[in-house]
């Protein structure tokens, strides 16, 4: 399988790929790591005339302490976000998280920005994200804007991104007690989407693909902060939620995989901390 | 468009569509067919190469991404005189193949680990090649290859 023909151009700065953004319009899509939008293209799901390049972009790579908060540079891939001591110490819910998309092949190209925009509700990251009520960064040619988390994710593949924006940062509150933390995911083949995932920093509770987002279990989070028992607040887990049904699994399957889940992700952040 | 890759030391240069991965560039434009095309899906690894030294899946992988860089395919591993690589030779002692299309994704892979962690366990050498798929199922040998060329692979690397 190859791609529908399309034309490639590379930027060397943010903003050359701004510029050529400008130009194209809708028909152009920024190319990151590539392993969310190559395969989509291979299959025809995405059709773009123009794709521009920001691979090289090297300035938007990096894993920083500012203060009260660290700063992710969106093109940061997985295996750099695993291997960061700054996130092990500060963020060890992220590196986590990280080191088990895919794997190590996947891990090299993949980008935490380019899994961001392209908000798959099965994606592990944008769950971990809004877990971590993080705040993205957004640059387009009116200048920048932050975005937070749980705004961006808007639907199925769709995110708060205008035309022409390109996602360049994510900045990361440090939680106040970076110890109590969980990531769970359940799948067939390690290498697989998560049929269910969950990630747990503190008393917030993130889902991953039990809906057309990554949603909060915001009553979750309220049965735990009336003081509820991990078993107890997990049994909350898939109010409000709407998870599709696919070959891996129906509706009630994901609504148990959740409450099951939550129960191991709060225990296990509870016995951390 | 124009695109030049560094394959195993060779300069390769060619005019090619903008939309070629570069597991066809490296099988149709350099002639280099060891490196499989498995599942085109980035799941299986049969396509495992390195760029500038680290694995990745070529069939999601453009040849324009690769432009300026370094390949390196199985073909790559054996020293000039001929001398197979320590993780070719381990793959040879432990009979860690079957039907063998899964290898040189198998080898490169394991490339890839030893230069990250040369001296894995067991359990991170089942992790560490997650992603590549063997449809004989014969993990074992494979594992056992990996563990035995780890020592010698070290020290070709130290030497």
């Amino acid at each position: 399988m190859i791609p529908a023909p399309f034309t490639y151009k590379r930027a060397w700065s943010v903003d050359e790929a701004l510029d050529l953004a400008a130009q194209d319009g809708d028909e152009a899509k920024f190319l990151a790591g590539g392993h969310s939008l190559l395969p989509l293209m291979k299959l025809r799901l995405a059709v773009p005339e123009v794709l521009i390049d920001i691979g090289r972009l090297h300035e938007l790579s990096y894993v920083r302490d500012d203060d009260s908060q660290v700063l992710v540079g969106a093109l940061t891939s997985y295996d750099e976000l695993a291997r960061s001591s700054l996130l092990a110490s500060e963020l060890p819910l992220l590196a986590h998280a990280a080191s088990r998309v895919g794997d190590p092949q996947v891990r090299h190209r993949g980008t935490i920005g380019g899994s961001l925009v392209h908000a798959d509700p099965a994606a592990d990251l944008p769950a971990v994200v809004m877990a971590l009520d993080a705040t993205l960064v957004a640059l387009g040619p009116s200048g920048t804007r932050e975005i937070g988390a749980g705004e961006f994710f808007q639907g199925l593949f769709e995110t708060a991104l205008q035309p022409g924006e390109l996602l360049t940062e994510i900045r990361i509150p440090k939680p106040r007690a970076a110890g109590a933390w969980s990531f769970q995911k359940f799948t067939k083949r390690a290498i697989d989407w998560a049929i269910v995932g969950v990630a747990v920093q503190g008393g917030n509770v993130a889902l991953v693909n039990m809906g057309q987002t990554p949603i909060r279990a915001s009553a979750v989070e309220q049965a735990l902060a009336a003081g509820a028992e991990p078993r107890d607040a997990a049994a909350h887990a898939a109010e409000g939620a709407s998870p599709s049904a696919d070959i891996n699994g129906d509706r009630g399957y994901r609504e148990h995989l959740a409450r099951v889940l939550v129960a191991r992700a709060l225990e296990e952040s509870a016995a951390r901390s | 468009m124009k695109v030049t890759v560094t394959v195993n030391g060779s300069q390769v240069e060619a005019e090619v569509p903008d939309r070629t991965l570069l597991v066809h560039f490296l099988r149709d434009v350099a002639n280099l067919t060891a490196t499989n095309v498995g599942c085109d899906t980035t799941s299986c690894g049969a396509c495992t190469v390195l760029l500038d030294g680290r694995s990745v899946k070529s069939c999601t992988v453009l040849a324009a991404q690769a432009d300026g860089r370094e390949v390196t395919t199985v073909e790559g591993l054996a020293d000039g005189s001929g001398e197979m690589h320590p993780v070719q030779r381990a793959f040879q002692a432990e009979h860690a193949l079957q039907c063998g299309f899964c290898t040189p994704g198998m080898v490169m892979a394991t490339v890839s680990l030893l230069a990250e962690n040369p001296a894995p366990t067991e359990e991170e050498v089942r992790s560490a090649l997650e992603g590549n798929l063997c449809r004989c199922t014969g993990y074992h040998n494979i594992v056992r290859a990996v563990l035995a060329a780890a020592p010698a692979e070290s020290e070709r690397r130290s030497s």
